[in-house]
């Protein structure tokens, strides 16, 4: 069941004018404008023990992406892909608004988008994953942990489970003769194959006004946000208005021409937290299959 | 349906600007007026009127109610009203003196199930509704029967000049009275010509958007009475 | 990305697996008053995908605490019946319908009058009979009519409709067969007397030139089920119920 957020933070209203106010010049009030994300910080392997990891930092909000493979069985009708799930955990530690318990509509939510970015376009190939057809394929565990909330946790989200994807180095096994597999962690045999890179940028839409990267207060005080997934090629390969607010048609298209040119800082930020290079190679903009 | 003179109107239809109609079943959206409900939009006088035909019943202070006992608190009773709100009759309200929950019980005056007709004394959006049985006729309810319908269908149980009413009690021979949150109490002579009266009453409801209609429930009603053998009442 | 659809999808007359064209909606069918304990409820059908919507409220919510001190809360549930679907779906609420009850809510927030009930909730129950593709749309639209029904005050009637992309042809209002195959799934719901989106989500990949051609089409379709809306709604009291679109 879904109900109306009734536990929400109260922006003050000078806080809300004075966000008003500058929006409407342009301005924000981390002296940014209309259309630039905030700071990326991106680190990768920042836990070992898991098989590819990242810390991403959007301006204050924090988020921390583990990726774990572990070897099972593949579902029943895809015998010769691999199996990805993707979980997010909004940690109570991370905002006063977050209270312990299983991921609430807001987390699943966000696990589901960011799932579906990726499984679209194949951005981790799943044939890739597969050891022996019908049997026993890697199952990679993403799962997302968010640290600090200031806003804008997809964006965040997004890039660290690029960065750890980008990162992951699958572990070795030993195959036995009784057909059991076992894994062997302390050596690894190769990253994985990425056929795409997805980021997803969002956009809040604040009255007539729309911004990329919203902050917290600006994302409280906006009437809704979308967030759209890019692929490397500048294709959208996913969508997702999230918020109750409505939009227009003409807004929508606002909101599509911002959202990518965010996107455009968040792939070179990316591009250099992974030494220079995006491990995929990119094919012409808007190119087909 | 009715033809070009009343026409059924569905939320988010515009109205034509002259249109009489408050919120909030009539709203300005960009300069022009738009239904929120369904309802008739009547243009035979001077100038349109929509009659909302769905409506939730809101509490005015003065309107006079039949509440249904649905729960018990130290000094008061909570009271359905047919109405988002539960509303609140005080112990001593009813009682007309202090009342001392140590020494007294509640459930001896009203209990849960109980109707009683009551005023609405006060109601604002950051309270409960505020009732009152002090006033002529008003309090428990003991005999006669209840009859709950849409409170957007109230105004045609009366009928224009109560002319529906008049023909009801006449032809019955029942005393009915008509609250306007949708309860009617009515208080018949015998069972047979109760439930005549109940199934009178449920036609209006289905048929209330209709011409013609006092007519066709008189004529119901009469034959009724046929069929179960009663005679003029 | 399938890969596993036996079925020609759209065949070289330009026809899909069940015969319609592109632009083609299902049969669709519409019917108010359905529930006599809700306040108001609907059933609406887009081909063999069957929803039932039911309104409660605004009520004071048993627990108190389920409340805002300015508006009425929307409480809306979407829940897929156990034999709606090929296999047996568990009656516990799946992550998907954890997702989906969310977006269905945002679809009516700014478009239900909720200012006029503080203090108080608006009950949605949304029950997927049947699933064919296009749950969520038809979801929306019932719970429209479910509010309306129950004479809750909203600003218009609000519609949904998917479009997909199979074979590299957009196609309006997908079933489950086109949904599990296609390159593209749009759902979208829209209030086109106040010309507002309120839903929209995209699972797949389109061009920006398809974005505005699929957006077009739903808004299109959108627009018609909303007069299918009105229809039914007010055909309730001209005695007939019921309201088919050819």
């Amino acid at each position: 069941m879904s109900l109306t957020p009734f536990r929400i933070p109260i922006v003050p209203e000078l806080r809300k004018n004075t966000i008003l106010s500058l929006i409407a010049k342009g301005l924000r009030v981390d002296d940014r404008d209309i259309v630039t994300p905030r700071n990326v910080k991106i680190e990768t392997g920042v836990i070992e023990k898991a098989e590819g990891s990242a810390l991403v930092r959007l301006g204050a909000t924090q988020v921390m992406v583990g990726v774990k493979a572990e070897i099972g069985s593949p579902f029943r009708d895809t015998p010769d892909e691999g199996v990805i799930t993707v979980n997010a955990e909004f940690v109570p530690l991370a905002s006063p608004m977050f209270e312990p318990g299983p991921p609430d509509e807001n987390a699943i939510e966000l696990a589901r988008v960011i799932d579906r970015s990726i499984r679209e376009v194949n951005a981790v190939d799943r044939k890739a994953l597969v050891i022996r057809p019908g049997e026993k394929v890697w199952v990679l565990f993403i799962d997302i942990y968010v640290l600090n909330h200031d806003g804008n946790l997809f964006d965040a989200s997004m890039l660290a489970t690029m960065a750890a994807l980008a990162t992951t180095k699958l572990p070795d096994y030993e195959e036995y003769e009784t057909g059991d597999i076992e894994i062997v962690r302390e050596k690894t045999i190769g990253p994985l194959k990425l056929n795409h890179i997805v980021l997803t940028s969002t956009i809040a839409k604040i009255g007539d006004y729309i911004i990329a990267d919203p902050n917290l207060d600006e994302e409280t005080v906006s009437d809704t946000r979308i967030v759209f997934a890019f692929d490397e090629n500048g294709r959208i390969v996913g969508a997702q208005k999230t918020g109750m607010g409505a939009i227009t048609l003409d807004e929508l298209y606002r909101a599509l021409k911002i959202a990518k040119q965010a996107a455009n800082v968040y792939f070179k930020s990316l591009e250099e937290a992974l030494g220079g290079r995006l491990p995929v190679e990119r094919q012409g903009v808007e190119g087909h299959g | 349906m009715a033809g070009q003179d009343r026409v059924i109107v569905a939320p988010g239809d515009t109205l034509p600007d002259d249109v009489q109609g408050k919120e909030p079943y009539v709203i300005d959206i960009g300069g022009k007026k738009v239904a929120t409900v369904v309802g008739l939009l009547d243009l035979r006088g001077e100038k349109p009127n929509f009659i909302p035909l769905l409506h939730v019943y809101v509490p005015k202070p003065g309107d006079v109610v039949i509440g249904l006992v649905s729960s018990i608190g130290v000094m008061n009773w909570f009271v359905d009203i047919n109405s988002p709100y539960a509303a609140v009759l005080t112990a001593q309200d009813f009682l007309g003196r202090p009342y001392n929950p140590l020494t007294d019980d509640l459930t001896r005056y009203l209990k849960v199930g109980d109707y009683i007709k009551a005023k609405v004394v006060a109601f604002d959006r950051s309270r409960n509704p505020l009732l009152t049985v002090n006033g002529e006729g008003l309090g428990k309810i003991t005999e006669g029967k209840i009859v709950e319908i849409q409170p957007a269908k109230v105004p045609r149980v009366i009928g224009k000049k109560k002319s529906m009413l008049n023909m009801l009690e006449s032809e019955t021979g029942c005393q009915i009275f008509v609250a306007v949150n949708g309860r009617i109490h009515i208080l018949c002579p015998n069972k047979d010509l109760e439930s005549i009266m109940v199934l009178a009453i449920k036609m209006i409801e289905r048929e209330a958007h209709t011409v013609g209609l006092t007519e066709r429930v008189q004529k119901y009603i009469q034959e009724l009475k046929k069929i179960k053998g009663i005679g003029e009442a | 990305m399938g890969g596993k659809a036996q079925v020609r999808l759209i065949d070289e007359f330009g026809r899909r697996h069940d015969g319609r064209l592109p632009e083609e909606m299902r049969p669709v069918r519409m019917q108010v008053g359905v529930l006599d304990n809700s306040d108001g409820s609907a059933i609406v059908e887009y081909g063999k995908t069957k929803v039932i919507a039911a309104v409660y409220g605004p009520r004071e919510p048993v627990q108190r605490f389920m409340v805002l001190p300015d508006r009425a809360l929307l409480r809306v549930r979407y829940h897929m019946a156990p034999f709606s679907t090929w296999e047996r779906k568990s009656p516990a609420p799946s992550r998907r319908e954890v997702e989906l009850s969310k977006v269905i809510r945002e679809a009516f927030e700014d478009i239900v009058l909720v200012k006029l009930f503080p203090r108080t909730t608006i009950d949605v129950f949304i029950e997927v009979l049947q699933a064919d593709g296009g749950t969520r749309t038809a979801a929306v639209t019932a719970a429209s009519l479910a509010l309306a029904d129950a004479g809750i005050p909203m600003k218009a009637l609000v519609a949904g409709v998917a479009v997909g992309k199979i074979d590299g042809v957009l196609v309006l209002d997908v079933d489950e067969i086109e949904d599990g195959s296609g390159e593209a799934d749009l759902p979208v719901a829209a209030a086109p007397d106040i010309g507002k989106i309120t839903l929209f989500q995209l699972n797949g990949v389109l061009t920006e030139e398809e974005l505005s051609k699929a957006m077009d089409m739903a808004l299109s379709a959108i627009r018609q089920l909303v007069e299918l809306e009105k229809k039914a709604l007010k055909e309730k009291y001209a005695f007939s119920r019921e309201v088919r679109s050819e």
